[in-house]
Parts: structure tokens; C-alpha cells; sequence
């Protein structure tokens, strides 16, 4: 089977541990091989989160710089930060909901704009969609669900050997129940947002 | 029911390596289980600690590395099967009991994790325990994946009760924070209640006896080299002639790479898995075999240089290569691109490296370094101290912790930081090297682990300085762990009793003590200067829940702050305590509701007072 990596990165807090989990639930359902590696020390202070996830045949864990197949960002600077994993041959996908770091507010550090973080990836990658996540995960109604959107958008990308309906599964089964008509509408809103970005 | 409890042999779960691992010592009848919370350990005995709330299983968070081991031993040579898990740095607290459990050994299979941290992720070096191993005679086994640890973990306590002597499982980052598919077995069963026959002539350590031990350690050890020789854990893949020598993760890496390099037939790659003692004759006859051979391992040259002293042996004069300049380098983590490149480097191997993106016209990204949580009490207790010092040339040694991010700025409160329960015995040494003013800091789980003795000594030799115990009532930085201050019933647990610090450090010696509660900022600071004036040893106890626990358990209940339009610009808010909520908006400070909890600390210190609760 074909080796796809996958980097995901996140400000602590924003679920995308759940999310790594969620992708590996569905690529048990839909039977491809998945190695996961996650770095989550200091994540609860607040600093980054990264998660590497290799579907397929190699064997390692770990994602080397400029290796990624595809970088999925759950905000934006932070997508940015994370080029330096992608080759012109990467697909990426990023939330455009900001979330500035505590040395911008207290005048560390400016905070790039979002034209030209946009105009970076597209020019480098492969492709980019990027979106508001935040929004739509507001619409479904609740916060807490930017990471299912992500993954909405994610499969929408066709980049994984899985499909919707093995990532609906995998939701219902390793998300909460109370959330779970969120999740899904949630789920549903980045697919939708990613089909319209592709136009 | 746990799910890593479920009598489901077959069953295929998605698990963390650190699941894995707690995973295997259930299956090999685990019986007690000790620690002291490290990252990146702490995931195993997290879930042994829940597994103990729903079986026989006796797990215990012991106040330090040395404790746990100690207690650990006692059950073991009681026959129970015994698991003791801690950090890589944690074993230097546990060395002392370790070199010496060697010489005794164990009735029961005991296992001692040692989970080691290259780039350091979350810690303060990044030591190679494999040494430990060989300096203290222990049999050690390194998993290459996480279904491995499982495995290994298992087989660890029946080598070490074949052998009666503790097993080493040593671990990286990656393998304990790896996701991976794994497949449970059947579990034995637990024996939790063991026997000790007391054997003076083995188990109690006067120099007549030891000089004996000793010599059987070294017989146990050429025992333990058998079992190392005949491993399915040291094992060959392929049949070329330019030979790899690799363990841990990076065995992984090998694999991809003479795969993506197209020099499968060309190579062959021994990896060890049981790497203490090494298989000797299995090196030497794979050595025999090969034309160039280059060894992979983070780290130390730990393999590389046995792997030179064997093939000296042998007259072996093959090219043995590892860490220099051009190949690899004892620092940091190895990724798949770089084993691949180095493997192309050292065996000539065609390679064209991958394009590199262009990445000059990236504009800066503002760093995102790990920060106290908003709301959290010892960003509050930092602020005070340094109030209250405003006139004082002071140094702050500070500890291990949540709270060693203090250091950062604008708070800068963190001088001096090499190991838990530093803060304590270092402000003894500086207080007397120097005239300066010595304040240090130490979080309540940390003061148990070892500022304890460093307080003693402090009283005994009277010392000058000032020791804040940050007192939030759980181990915060490793996952909310309890400690011996934490009242269990909060965890739903009886038969725990607590310790209280306060009586404790009055009871140490310690002549002015003093409470404060750090959210009422103006009487913190007086107290604080008073203790501060105090020739001598003052303890200061800041008194408030770490606020993630306190959310978790729904102890508090947050009540956001805004800026009013009082709001002068003074920007004091911002610039001396730099809150996560805080956020700048056309150049006005703002509160994020969202993530504010109300702790009110910005509302202390506005010379507007236009910081006012939201109404709801």
C-alpha cells in the first residue's frame, strides 16, 4: 500500500489529539495500517501541538521535514511555522481562525497577515483550502468541534485510502455521545466548506 | 471496565505505547506497581492507577523514584510480580536502591521502566539510562514499536523472574507517545498476596555478604547473555553484505530507508532488542558477515563502541562506523530522511536528497513558548514575590515544575534550575556563597520528592533565604497526579491520609512560616516582605488549586473579567503578568471570556480599577 503522511498542527486545547485518534479508529475500519506519533509535553501550557500520522506501508512513526503528503493546520501562523515539513508536492489544508500567541499581545511579535500566509502556502504547496473553522464550528454548534471540521475538510481532500462514511464511524465511536449530532454536523460543515473552496 | 483490563485475547485496539506498556504488565499478572510521575512515562501509570481502582491490582504514586523502587523491591523479593515505572532522570533518583537490588535480585519478576527523552521534549537532559543497564548489571530490553513494548513488557517479568534479577525496559519518547494498532493476549493471573522468607546471606548487605553477591551478579549476567544470545528480540533482516546495527525507533527508520533506497538485497540490519548483556556471538558472526558496517542508535555510542571491542576480538577489520561528524551525532532525536541520508552517506549509496522549499521570503512567526494557564495561581504568587523584592538584589533558584516557566518574561523569576528539589538545597548554597537576597520556589508535589531533606539542612546549618511551596494540591505538570498533600477523597478514594505541609515545615524547624492566598494580591506582598525580612529560614505556603484542576473537578467556576472604558492604557496588566487572555485590539487590552477564570489578579494590580467582572 501507498505511504501517505500526515502532519497535523494545533495550539494546545484545540482537540487535535481527538482528532489523531478519530483518524486512527477510521483507518482501523476501512483496514489500512496507521502510526501515530504525538509530542504533548508542554500542550496543556499552551504551546504547540504537533501529531504525525503515516498511513500505509512504511514503518516509522515520525514525520521528517519536507516529507509531509499533507499538513493539516488548526491555525494558521502555526500552519506557516510547519512549512518547513511540506514539498511543493504537499497538500495543505488550514483553518484561518486565528489564535495569536501571548508574545503578540504583549508586543513580541507581529502576527503575520492572512493574505500573504495564504499566498505562501498556495505558492509553495501543492494546493491549499483554507477556511474559517471556527465559524462553522460555531454553526454546528459548539466550539469544541473545529478539530471535526478539520476532518471534514481533510477527507474531502481524497487523500486518504478511507472514506466519509469509515470517518462518520469512527466519529460516532470515539467522540462523545452528548456531542456526537454536533460532531457529525460539524463533520459535514468542513466537507461542505472544503468542496467550495475546490470550487 | 478499563479497557486495558478486558479479557479479550484477539481483540486489536488502537493504544498509546505508554497503554501498551501498562497493557503488557497486566498480561504478565502484574501484582503491585510503584512510581513517581515523569513525562514521558506518566500514561502507564496513569492507567495502572485507575486499573488498581477496579481490581486487586496494588498500585501506589510513591513520593519519589528512590521510594518507589524501595517499595517496589520489598514486593518483589515477596514474590510478587512488580512493576516500577519512572522518567530517565527519575532512575538517577532511584540509583542508589538499584545498584544494590542488583547484587540481591528478586523472587518475583520485577520490571523497572526507564523512559528516556532524546531532544528533550519535557525534560531537563537527555541522559542515555542504557548505561545504567551495564553499570548496574540489569538485563535490559528496547522496544522498537509500540506492539513490541507490549510484547517485551510481558516477557521482561518471566526473564527477570527466570533470572531473579530486575529487568531494565528502557523506552524513548517516541515509542511511549506513539499510537499503533495492537492485539491483546490472554492475561495470567495475579498473585497480590506474596511471602518473604528471609535469607540474610543474599538480602542484607554487610560487605562479607556483598563481596559474595557481587560475584553471583556476574553469574546471573552470563546467565542473562544466554537468554540475550538465543532472543528472537536480536534478530537479522536480510542477507547483504553492508551491515546495520540499529535499536529502538530508529530500527524503523532503517527499514524505510533501505526500502526507499532500493538496497534491500544489499543490505542486512541486525537489531537488538535485548541490548544488556549484548549477544556477543551473534555480533561477532554478523560482523563476520558483513563488508562496511554502520551503527544507528540515539544517543550514546553505547552499541557502537562494544560493537568496535568485539570485532578487536575477532581481528575483525571492517569499517565499524557511527557517531562523527559526517554521520550521526549524540545529540537530539533521528528522523526517517536522516537515517536514510546517512545510510546513502556511509554505504555510497546512490541518493538524490529531496528538494528543499525555499523558505527566505517566510515572514517571522511570533514564538508560541509553553506559558502558565490563565488564572493559575503561581503566576500571581511570582508577581508578589517580585513586588515585594522590588528593592532586593535577589536570586530565585526555582524547581521542576509547572511553575519553572516562570523564568519567562515579564514575570523572569527562575535563576537557577538542575533537578527536583534544587530550589531548596541550591538557596542553602547560595545564601552563603553570596550577600544576595535568595527567594526559590517549589511546587507542592516536588517539596515531597525531595526539598524535604534540602529544608532539614537548611535549619540544621542555618541558612538565609526564602522557600514559596506553590501549594495547588496535585502533581499539575505531568497530568494531575495526586502527592502526599492531596486530600484522596477528591479521587473518590479511602484509606489515604494527607500530609499537611504547614505542620510539617513548622515541625521541620523552620521558625517563621507564614500562608498566603495568592489571588488577594496587596496582603500576599506584605506577608511576603515580612518573610522576606527575616534573617534566616522563612517558608512562605501559597495556598490555591492548580485552576485546571480545580475546572476538572468543579471546584471553580469561572467568572470572566472585562476591561472598562476606565481602561488609561497603563498597559500594567499586560505588561507584568501577561495573561493568556489578554489580547491587544487596536491597540486596548482586552479579556478573551472564553479562557478568563476570574482569579481577579489583573483587577488587583489596575491603577484604574477598569477591571470589572462581565456581567452575565
Amino acid at each position: 500500500m501507498e505511504t501517505t503522511r500526515l502532519i497535523m498542527v494545533a495550539v494546545g486545547g484545540q482537540g487535535n489529539l481527538l482528532a489523531s485518534k478519530v483518524l486512527g479508529e477510521a483507518a482501523l475500519i476501512a483496514g489500512v495500517p496507521v502510526r501515530m506519533s504525538e509530542i504533548h509535553g508542554m500542550a496543556q501550557r499552551g504551546g504547540v501541538v504537533e501529531s504525525a500520522i503515516v498511513f500505509g506501508d512504511a514503518t516509522s512513526t515520525i514525520i521528517s521535514d519536507g516529507e509531509a503528503d499533507i499538513l493539516l493546520g488548526f491555525e494558521p501562523a502555526e500552519t506557516l511555522r510547519a512549512i518547513n515539513r511540506c514539498s511543493k508536492n504537499t497538500r495543505v489544508i488550514t483553518n484561518t481562525a486565528t489564535l495569536p500567541p501571548f508574545t503578540v499581545s504583549i508586543g513580541k511579535g507581529v502576527y503575520p497577515e492572512m493574505e500573504n500566509i495564504k499566498s505562501l502556502l498556495q505558492e509553495k504547496c501543492a494546493s491549499l483550502v483554507a477556511f474559517d473553522a471556527m465559524a462553522l464550528a460555531k454553526e454546528a454548534g459548539s466550539p469544541m468541534s473545529v478539530n471535526i471540521v478539520l476532518l471534514g475538510a481533510l477527507v474531502q481532500s481524497g487523500t486518504l485510502e478511507f472514506t466519509k462514511e469509515h470517518v462518520i464511524e469512527a466519529i460516532r465511536r470515539r467522540t462523545k455521545e452528548t456531542f456526537l449530532d454536533k460532531n457529525l454536523k460539524a463533520f459535514e460543515l468542513g466537507y461542505q466548506a472544503a468542496v467550495e473552496y475546490a470550487g | 471496565m478499563h479497557k486495558l483490563l478486558k479479557d479479550s485475547p484477539g481483540e486489536k485496539i488502537m493504544l498509546l505505547g505508554n497503554e501498551a506498556i501498562a497493557r503488557g504488565a497486566i498480561e504478565a499478572g502484574v501484582a503491585f506497581a510503584t512510581t513517581y510521575p515523569g513525562t514521558p512515562s506518566s500514561e502507564i501509570s496513569l492507567n495502572l492507577f485507575q486499573m488498581s481502582q477496579e481490581s486487586d491490582l496494588y498500585f501506589e504514586y510513591s513520593t519519589n523514584e528512590k521510594v518507589a523502587l524501595e517499595v517496589a523491591a520489598a514486593a518483589a523479593n515477596s514474590g510478587l510480580r512488580t512493576f516500577c515505572m519512572m522518567k530517565h532522570v527519575g532512575l538517577n533518583v532511584a540509583a542508589d536502591p538499584l545498584m544494590t537490588l542488583a547484587y540481591v535480585g528478586v523472587t518475583g519478576g520485577m520490571v523497572i521502566l526507564s523512559a528516556d527523552d532524546p531532544a528533550m521534549f519535557s525534560s531537563q537532559n537527555e541522559q542515555d539510562n542504557r548505561y545504567y543497564a551495564k553499570f548496574g548489571n540489569l538485563p535490559m530490553l528496547e522496544p522498537s514499536s509500540v506492539a513490541e513494548a507490549k510484547e517485551m513488557t510481558r516477557y521482561a517479568f518471566e526473564l527477570s523472574e527466570k533470572l531473579q534479577q530486575p529487568v531494565l525496559l528502557r523506552t524513548t519518547t517516541r515509542i511511549n507517545h506513539s499510537n499503533a494498532f495492537v492485539a491483546f493476549d490472554k492475561m495470567l493471573p495475579r498473585k497480590t498476596k506474596g511471602f518473604f522468607i528471609p535469607d540474610p546471606q543474599r538480602c542484607v548487605t554487610v560487605p562479607a555478604v556483598s563481596r559474595q553477591l557481587h560475584a553471583k551478579v556476574l553469574e546471573k549476567m552470563a546467565d542473562a547473555k544466554e537468554n540475550s544470545e538465543a532472543s528472537e528480540y536480536n534478530m537479522v533482516n536480510g542477507s547483504g553484505k553492508m551491515g546495520i546495527v540499529t535499536n529502538g525507533v530508529s530500527y524503523h527508520y532503517a527499514l524505510d530507508a533501505v526500502k526507499d533506497l532500493g538496497v534491500e538485497d544489499q543490505t542486512k540490519i541486525f537489531r537488538m532488542g535485548f541490548s544488556n548483556p549484548m549477544p556477543e556471538k551473534q555480533i561477532k558472526g554478523f560482523l563476520a558477515g558483513c563488508e562496511k558496517v554502520l551503527v544507528i542508535e540515539e544517543g550514546e555510542p553505547f552499541m557502537e563502541e562494544a560493537i568496535k571491542a568485539f570485532a578487536q576480538e575477532e581481528g575483525i577489520t571492517i569499517p565499524i562506523n557511527g557517531k562523527s561528524e559526517a554521520l550521526f551525532s549524540r545529540l537530539y532525536e533521528y528522523d526517517p530522511a536522516m537515517v536514510r541520508e546517512k545510510i546513502a552517506t556511509c554505504f555510497e549509496f546512490e541518493y538524490t536528497p529531496k528538494e528543499k522549499l525555499p523558505t527566505d521570503n517566510i515572514p517571522p512567526i511570533p514564538v508560541r513558548p509553553p506559558n502558565l494557564c490563565s488564572g493559575c495561581s503561581h503566576r500571581a504568587t511570582f508577581y508578589e514575590v517580585q513586588q515585594a523584592a522590588k528593592d532586593m538584589d535577589i536570586i530565585c533558584p526555582n524547581d521542576i515544575g509547572c511553575y519553572t516557566l516562570g523564568f519567562l518574561p515579564p514575570l523572569s523569576t527562575g535563576d537557577f534550575v538542575i533537578c527536583m528539589g534544587s530550589s531548596v538545597s541550591s538557596s542553602c548554597g547560595f545564601g552563603q556563597a553570596t550577600d544576595q537576597k535568595v527567594v526559590s520556589f517549589i511546587g507542592d508535589s516536588t517539596f515531597f520528592h525531595s526539598g524535604i531533606t534540602g529544608l532539614v539542612n537548611a535549619v540544621f546549618n542555618n541558612h538565609n533565604f526564602t522557600l514559596v511551596i506553590l501549594e495547588n494540591d496535585i502533581t499539575a505538570m505531568t497530568g494531575h497526579q495526586p502527592h502526599p498533600g492531596v486530600d484522596m477523597t477528591r479521587f473518590g478514594l479511602d484509606g489515604h491520609k494527607r500530609v499537611d505541609i504547614e505542620t510539617l515545615v513548622r515541625a521541620l524547624g523552620v521558625e517563621h512560616v507564614s500562608v498566603i492566598k495568592p489571588f488577594k494580591v496587596k496582603k500576599s506582598i506584605s506577608t511576603i516582605k515580612e518573610a522576606l525580612d527575616y534573617k534566616g529560614v522563612s517558608v512562605i505556603i501559597s495556598q490555591e488549586p492548580c485552576i485546571l484542576y480545580a475546572k476538572s473537578l468543579k471546584l471553580h467556576k469561572p467568572r470572566a473579567f472585562k476591561v472598562s472604558d476606565r481602561c488609561r492604557d497603563h498597559k500594567d496588566c499586560i505588561n507584568s503578568i501577561a495573561c493568556p487572555s489578554f489580547f491587544l485590539e487596536d491597540g486596548k487590552v482586552k479579556i478573551d471570556a472564553d479562557t478568563c477564570v476570574g482569579c481577579a489578579v489583573c483587577a488587583q494590580i489596575c491603577p484604574e480599577n477598569a477591571i470589572i467582572p462581565l456581567k452575565k
